[in-house]
């Protein structure tokens, strides 16, 4: 499903005192199947702009169009439900979204509002507490015995069982531990690649945006600044540098290394194993 | 969702109420509660429009933005004149609709008792919208202090009140946010049949007690942490000081108080 946000404006509390522009001409696509990272500085407007994509918040000027439906400022909106099914949102902190008895119940929460039965929900309720990596044991369950990362396992199962076509992640890592942290970005990774799932990643990790998004978008502002591959994001780190944003570990090992030994590598790494092999190859030719 | 709401919200600004005492605004108020029910004939109510549209004025709040947070409960305002109208039989009948009669008393004391219960929410909004809480509760722990003679816990009734106000900002945010993280989750909040709306609370309420709870703890850690031990021997920060303007302020009350009692009937 395709999302495209057309000179979308939006001001929190408009006509009060408060009132506050928080984005502004921001014209974003997202084509079935895209993994798109949003990065940007706190307060930059990511998050206004994730709630945009499934409608929770309308803009005040501007159109946001979400499949074949159309949402156009100042016009009531009814039956938004069909949206929200197919716009999963994982928000931060999704842990304090659970309520029910047991993890079970909580799971299945979401797909019985969207009418799918007792029985299927159960069923996807089984699935989805293993792809996020926890035992069936844990189903029945209540959700407030669990760990804090458990929890945020539950809650992220919760969102996976609407089955959603499009997943929109609020930093879903953050307070995490770095093993679970990977664990959970490689199930996120795995998903959009087996379903072609489209993935749109809010992130302040430089590392994650690099590694898993083949889209990257650089807010600042409330604006739209930058949109490129990882490569091409990042192969301008000092303009990044400036905006106060950080770049990937090898990518700032590069800019090091390149000053401490007066060179310049071909193109800008992103992995490990690039940076090792420019590495080794300057090595060689110097040893020569 | 919770954006237009104005109680217990602090607009920032310099006006002359924005910069009265504290505990000058709370005697004000406290003093215009009772005062307002001398009122009883159209001169008393116009004279206490006047006062409290004057304080309005003087807040530099804009209308507009008053208007709007006061809606909900103007609707209040008008159930109360509605229940009045039809229901006080005195006086002489001024419309009679069959089923439906209207007597001269019933619309006079609709409109005088609504008006009265309007410019009371209209005051004591003012308060909260011109001082911040921790004024408040600086204030009233100030104004209260007599009290500790009698073993009144007059700081810690401070400190909960300060806490409570404090939360309630934080509290409006959890609520918007989990009622997002919800209505993501296919939950209606606002349509659908009465019933379900009624149990939509449910997700909505039990992380809110959660999260409250646990907050409420680790704040309690956190001030024992940094060596918390009640009001005993305790200094302020902030020193409350008492203007001329304050006490200006107090006696055109008082002035348009005896106007009232002259006014009556």
């Amino acid at each position: 499903m395709d999302i495209l946000l057309k000179d979308v404006e939006y001001r929190y509390q408009a006509n009060t005192p408060f009132e506050r522009l928080a984005i502004t001409d921001v014209t974003i696509d997202i084509p079935a199947g895209t993994y798109m990272a949003l990065i940007g500085h706190t307060g930059s407007g990511k998050s206004t702009v994730l709630q945009h994509l499934n409608a929770l918040l309308k803009p005040t000027s501007g159109t946001v169009k979400i499949g074949d439906r159309e949402i156009i400022a100042n016009r009531k909106e009814k039956n938004l439900k069909s949206i929200r099914q197919k716009v999963g949102i994982v928000f931060q902190f999704p842990e304090h979204q659970l309520f029910e008895e047991t993890v079970e119940k909580d799971i299945c929460f979401g797909p019985m509002n969207f009418g799918v039965s007792e029985a299927v929900s159960k069923e996807r309720a089984k699935a989805c507490i293993q792809q996020v990596g926890l035992t069936e044991d844990i189903l029945q369950k209540s959700p407030f015995e669990l760990s804090g990362g458990q929890m945020r396992r539950v809650a992220i199962a919760g969102v996976l069982a609407m089955e959603p076509s499009v997943l929109v992640l609020d930093e879903p890592t953050a307070g995490l531990d770095p093993r679970g942290r990977k664990e959970i970005m490689d199930m996120f990774y795995n998903l959009h690649k087996e379903r072609n799932l489209s993935t749109v990643l809010v992130t302040h990790s430089m590392e994650d945006a690099s590694q898993y998004a083949d889209q990257i978008l650089v807010m600042h502002r409330g604006q739209v600044l930058k949109r490129g591959t990882a490569e091409e994001i990042f192969s301008e780190p000092k303009d990044l540098i400036e905006l106060g944003l950080d770049v990937p570990e090898v990518v700032r090992f590069q800019l090091k290394f390149e000053n401490t030994f007066q060179t310049k590598f071909k193109k800008i790494c992103l992995t490990t194993e690039q940076i090792t092999d420019e590495v080794a190859a300057f090595l060689k030719g110097r040893d020569s | 969702m919770m954006e237009k709401m104005i109680f217990g919200r602090y607009v920032p600004a310099e006006s002359v109420i924005h910069r009265m005492d504290p505990r000058s605004k709370l005697l004000i108020v406290f003093l215009f509660v009772c005062v307002v029910f001398i009122a009883n004939n159209f001169w008393t109510y116009t004279l206490l429009a006047i006062y409290t549209f004057g304080m309005v004025g003087f807040s530099t709040i804009s209308p507009r933005f008053l208007y709007a947070g006061l809606k909900p409960v103007l609707w209040l305002v008008i159930f109360t004149l509605i229940l009045h109208v039809f229901f006080t039989k005195e006086g002489e009948l001024i419309l009679d609709l069959g089923l439906i009669k209207i007597y001269e008393e019933g619309l006079r004391q609709g409109i005088f008792i609504s008006l009265r219960f309007f410019l009371l929410i209209l005051m004591t909004s003012l308060l909260t919208l011109t001082t911040t809480p921790i004024e408040i509760t600086d204030g009233l722990e100030n104004l209260l202090n007599p009290l500790k003679k009698i073993k009144f816990p007059v700081h810690e009734l401070a400190l909960m009140m300060s806490i409570s106000l404090r939360f309630i900002p934080t509290l409006m945010q959890e609520t918007d946010k989990i009622m997002k993280a919800q209505i993501a989750r296919g939950v209606e909040f606002s349509s659908g049949p009465i019933k379900e709306r009624v149990q939509a609370v449910v997700p909505l309420l039990i992380p809110l007690f959660i999260s409250s709870f646990k907050r409420a703890e680790e704040l309690a850690i956190a001030m024992e942490a940094r060596g918390y031990r009640g009001g005993e021997g305790r200094t302020k920060y902030r020193q409350l000081s008492w203007t001329s303007r304050d006490t200006v302020m107090i006696i055109v009350l008082a002035l348009m108080s005896v106007l009232l009692f002259l006014l009556r009937d």
